[in-house]
């Protein structure tokens, strides 16, 4: 048995999402968005491995491997259509994307 | 507190660790330049790795670095480098009412998942993992194991998608899409010249996007 209390495992994950959360919906860098977005999928898996620790199922951990997996291909093609988008616009600002408002 | 044990020291400083880290990625002294985000989610992928292997989850720590610090972030500060922003391209600093609005919005989901956690999880005990029966718990031959006959259609699955991916970033970042040469025509676009080869923005417009 651990003496790391699961609800403070979970607040740390909380604290994590929350912060991944306020970088995705507060800052306009589409580049800084999708990191706010691996840190949310971070805490998602701390949540994983904590819920795995404390019930002993390894189960949580190949879940856990899944969204590594799931995060590294959105990287991947999110960084292309970054460049993309940069190599039309000139800009990583989505406040400046706004094509389909013309 | 009653009696600190040398497990939750390195818990809380690993967690502190990882979310000052996570926060100097967004606030200014680092946030401002990207390339200096990028390397404090490095940061903070480490000290979650940390506490993965505290949490005994050995397979999942390792493939956190593998994967998340070695390869994603790795495309990550690529693709700044390549885009060459600097702290000038950043001047979004100014406070405007559809970001207060955000951010009263993320600390309220905050606030609910608090509550939450703190409803489901009071009392809660953990395994002993010194018994027997927990000896191969989270170690790299049982995740492989279990990824190789429980979740083998998964797994399967998973590589098709990286598949997926992988071509789909080829053809996105792939230079001359028809499309974009269409929209390239419009009036919008022409005052925005496409990139050089190294897709320097100053450059093209240094030289008239010429090739």
């Amino acid at each position: 048995m651990t003496t790391i209390p699961l609800g403070h495992i979970l607040l740390l994950a909380a604290v994590l999402f929350g912060i991944g959360l306020a970088g995705v919906v507060t800052r306009r860098n589409v580049l800084v968005m999708l990191m706010s977005v691996e840190v949310m999928l971070n805490a998602v898996n701390l949540t994983l491995v904590g819920f795995a620790r404390y019930n002993g199922w390894t189960e949580g951990h190949v879940l856990a491997f899944f969204i590594i997996a799931v995060a590294a291909a959105e990287a991947a093609v999110g960084l292309a259509m970054v460049l993309a988008i940069f190599r039309l616009k000139q800009t990583t600002y989505v406040d400046e994307l706004r094509l389909l408002k013309r | 507190m009653p009696h600190v044990t040398g497990e939750q020291i390195v818990f809380y400083l690993l967690g502190g660790g990882a979310v000052l880290s996570a926060a100097s990625m967004l606030l200014p002294p680092l946030g401002r330049n990207p390339i200096h985000s990028a390397i404090s989610l490095i940061v903070s992928l480490f000290f979650l790795a940390g506490l993965y292997a505290l949490l005994s989850a050995h397979m999942l720590s390792v493939l956190q670095i593998i994967v998340y610090a070695g390869a994603v972030m790795v495309l990550f500060t690529f693709v700044i480098m390549l885009l060459n922003l600097g702290p000038d391209e950043l001047q979004d600093t100014r406070i405007t009412p559809g970001r207060v609005a955000a951010g009263i919005l993320a600390l309220f989901i905050f606030g609910k998942l608090t509550t939450a956690i703190q409803l489901t999880t009071a009392g809660a005990q953990g395994v002993d993992l010194s018994d027997p029966s927990y000896a191969k718990f989270g170690t790299v031959p049982e995740v492989g194991r279990m990824m190789y006959t429980t979740f083998l259609v998964p797994f399967e699955l998973i590589s098709v998608l990286l598949l997926v991916a992988a071509v789909g970033a080829v053809v996105l970042a792939k230079r001359s899409l028809k499309y974009v040469d269409q929209v390239q025509q419009t009036p919008a676009a022409k005052e925005f010249p496409p990139a050089d080869e190294d897709g320097d923005a100053h450059d093209a417009h240094a030289h008239g996007g010429g090739h």
